[in-house]
């Protein structure tokens, strides 16, 4: 116990710590923009790791709006410019779940490299690696957002609504956030970043095509339809284009925010627990 | 670095300590005490529990049970506090090697709260003193193996820690690396940091330690002051190769007649033509050398080889190290003298 009112000759430093062990505010924000520098400068240094930030919106948008966007429109009663209405905002609701693999894989590297085993056993919150990580992703999705949004223009994508543009941009990234703690369990658990990318497509791949971020349900067969009907991605995509091109929103946003308290109140403590008893 | 240790003068003090893996057990039991501005070998083969201990003692682990404290800090109780009068260098080099080294030594600073200005001027002092200056903008998976344990080093050193543990800092990396790496730790020695260090060289141990304590299934199964721990283990081997392979006898007569090797007696390898002198101390050492030349013979090769790990638990615990030794070759090391 006499131990702590000693601590002021230890270290080089005592200014960030309390007298009872705890981390005050003011240094949980300095840790974390520390760290969030960290994070930019490993942009810096590999400008690759943005191409697929920068490529995903471009080629997914117009892969899907030539591929299918003529047949799928005509089945929503237009044709390609039917389909660019529809899929924009689909894309939209993917970029968090993007964001969501991009902590996952990155805590990931910072294990497998040891670099995490350094920040674990330095004096500061483990929450700031955490928000330093997640900020860094933020960007990085409003990035590829702006670039959706200008190719879907380019495209023939009406901006109707700019606050509904926004409200979807932030709705697509609370979920992303909500799947984030999947991530980052498989960060943890998994043993390195090919296997956390391969195994979120796995999982992934089927729940996006299952849904009607790419296409309308309506065609579907039958099982499949009632799956993309409780699918949360389908609300989520749903509820994206009732915000950025008008039609109803309530139901599919209720959903997608119960589906995000959902996915945390469960995945939360479970990524938790798996950081905590990591060896 | 004056601290109020209950516990007079130790650094780290383990008691009991335990760690279970389901049925596995990592530590069964460990009592360590590291004095301070010491330097505590812990020496095992791989799977002894060596790391487990470290990655309890810098709070990356909690025990199943038992007491550990590091500079008077409880490592379950105060893991904030302890994390500060801390470095730790794993055995895989934990420096971030998409950073520069700059910007990886800046980058601990800031988290270890020093001022913007404080932290540059630690990065840049750091630098200078690991002679990595050059390569200060470079990203560190640029530099080589032992650039990278010397970033490692630095980095472990940014808060001026009270206590250091090396996790096997120089496992994988070539012997001149290898002494490159050395030279830096007796000189964070020389500044009076205490430092626990793991390795599975005895002749690693030697160099660095004062105190070691041999672990082995989790259990200390030896410990004490390295001399005493080398008598017990029977030191050095000098090996002998005389120019003319028919000296080989005559040679061996004369040292044993002279009564100053150590525990065991003179052997003759005639396969290899070397006599084999066991010596326990430096003194013992310079007089087989005298006898040499007093008596005219002519060399063409002299070494000095310590007993392997293999060879140091036979000694201590008559089996074997039991943990597969699948990383590292169960070579003995060899310090070549004169050729």
């Amino acid at each position: 116990m006499s131990a702590t009112t000693t601590t002021a000759t230890a270290g080089a430093a005592v200014t960030g710590l309390r007298a009872d062990g705890r981390i005050p505010l003011r240094a949980h924000v300095r840790h974390t923009s520390a760290l969030v520098r960290r994070n930019l400068l490993w942009i810096r240094q590999d400008p690759e790791s943005m191409f697929d930030a920068v490529l995903f919106p471009i080629v997914f948008t117009l892969l899907f709006v030539y591929v299918f966007g003529g047949s799928i429109g005509q089945s929503l009663g237009g044709g390609q410019d039917a389909y660019v209405q529809y899929i924009v905002p689909g894309l939209m609701a993917m970029m968090g779940m993007n964001m969501a693999q991009g902590v996952g894989t990155g805590f990931n590297q910072d294990f497998n490299t040891g670099v995490m085993d350094r920040f674990r056993s330095l004096p500061i919150g483990r929450g700031s690696v955490l928000f330093a990580k997640i900020s860094v992703e933020m960007m990085r999705m409003l990035i590829a957002t702006a670039i959706l949004m200008v190719v879907g223009v380019l495209v023939g994508f009406d901006i109707t609504d700019w606050p509904g543009l926004f409200a979807a941009v932030g709705l697509s990234a609370v979920f992303g956030s909500a799947l984030m703690w999947v991530f980052l369990t498989l960060g943890v658990v998994m043993k390195n970043a090919q296997s956390v990318q391969a195994m979120g497509f796995l999982v992934l791949m089927p729940l996006q095509f299952g849904s009607s971020i790419f296409a309308p349900p309506q065609s579907m067969p039958g099982w499949l339809r009632s799956f993309t009907e409780y699918n949360p991605l389908s609300s989520l995509a749903d509820a994206a284009r009732g915000l950025m091109v008008g039609g109803p929103v309530a139901q599919d946003l209720w959903m997608t925010l119960a589906w995000s308290v959902g996915i945390t109140a469960v995945m939360a403590p479970v990524a938790i627990h798996k950081f905590r008893t990591k060896t | 670095m004056t601290r109020n240790d209950k516990e007079s003068g130790s650094a780290v003090s383990v008691r009991g300590l335990v760690k279970h893996y389901g049925e596995t057990k990592a530590l069964d039991g460990v009592d360590l005490e590291v004095r301070e501005g010491t330097v505590m070998g812990v020496l095992g083969p791989n799977g002894a529990g060596k790391t487990t201990l470290v990655r309890i003692l810098s709070t990356l682990l909690t025990p199943t049970a038992g007491h550990a404290t590091v500079a008077g800090y409880d490592v379950v109780r105060r893991p904030r506090q302890l994390r500060r009068v801390i470095g730790l260098t794993g055995q895989y080099a934990s420096v971030d090697e998409k950073l520069p080294g700059w910007e990886n030594l800046y980058l601990i600073g800031r988290l270890l709260d020093l001022p913007r200005k404080e932290a540059r001027a630690r990065a840049d002092e750091l630098l200078e003193r690991f002679s990595l200056t050059e390569a200060a903008r470079r990203p560190a998976a640029t530099y080589s193996g032992g650039m990278r344990r010397r970033l490692d080093l630095a980095a472990s050193m940014i808060g001026r820690p009270a206590v250091l543990f090396l996790d096997e800092p120089t496992t994988g990396l070539d012997p001149r690396t290898r002494n490159e790496v050395w030279d830096e730790v007796k000189r964070l020695v020389g500044d009076g940091v205490t430092v626990l260090l793991t390795t599975q060289y005895m002749e690693e141990a030697e160099q660095l330690a004062s105190e070691l304590t041999v672990v082995d299934r989790g259990k200390v199964i030896a410990s004490g002051g390295i001399e005493q721990l080398k008598a017990r283990v029977g030191g050095r081997t000098l090996r002998i190769r005389p120019a003319d392979p028919l000296r080989l006898r005559p040679l061996a007569e004369a040292l044993d007649a002279l009564g100053i090797t150590g525990l065991a007696t003179t052997t003759v390898d005639t396969e290899r033509g070397a006599v084999l002198v066991p010596v326990l101390s430096d003194e013992q050492l310079t007089a087989v050398i005298g006898a040499v030349t007093a008596h005219g013979i002519t060399l063409s090769s002299l070494t000095t080889e310590l007993p392997s790990l293999d060879e140091v638990f036979l000694s201590l615990t008559g089996h074997r190290a039991s943990a597969p030794q699948d990383a590292v070759p169960a070579e003995t090391p060899e310090e070549v003298v004169a050729v």
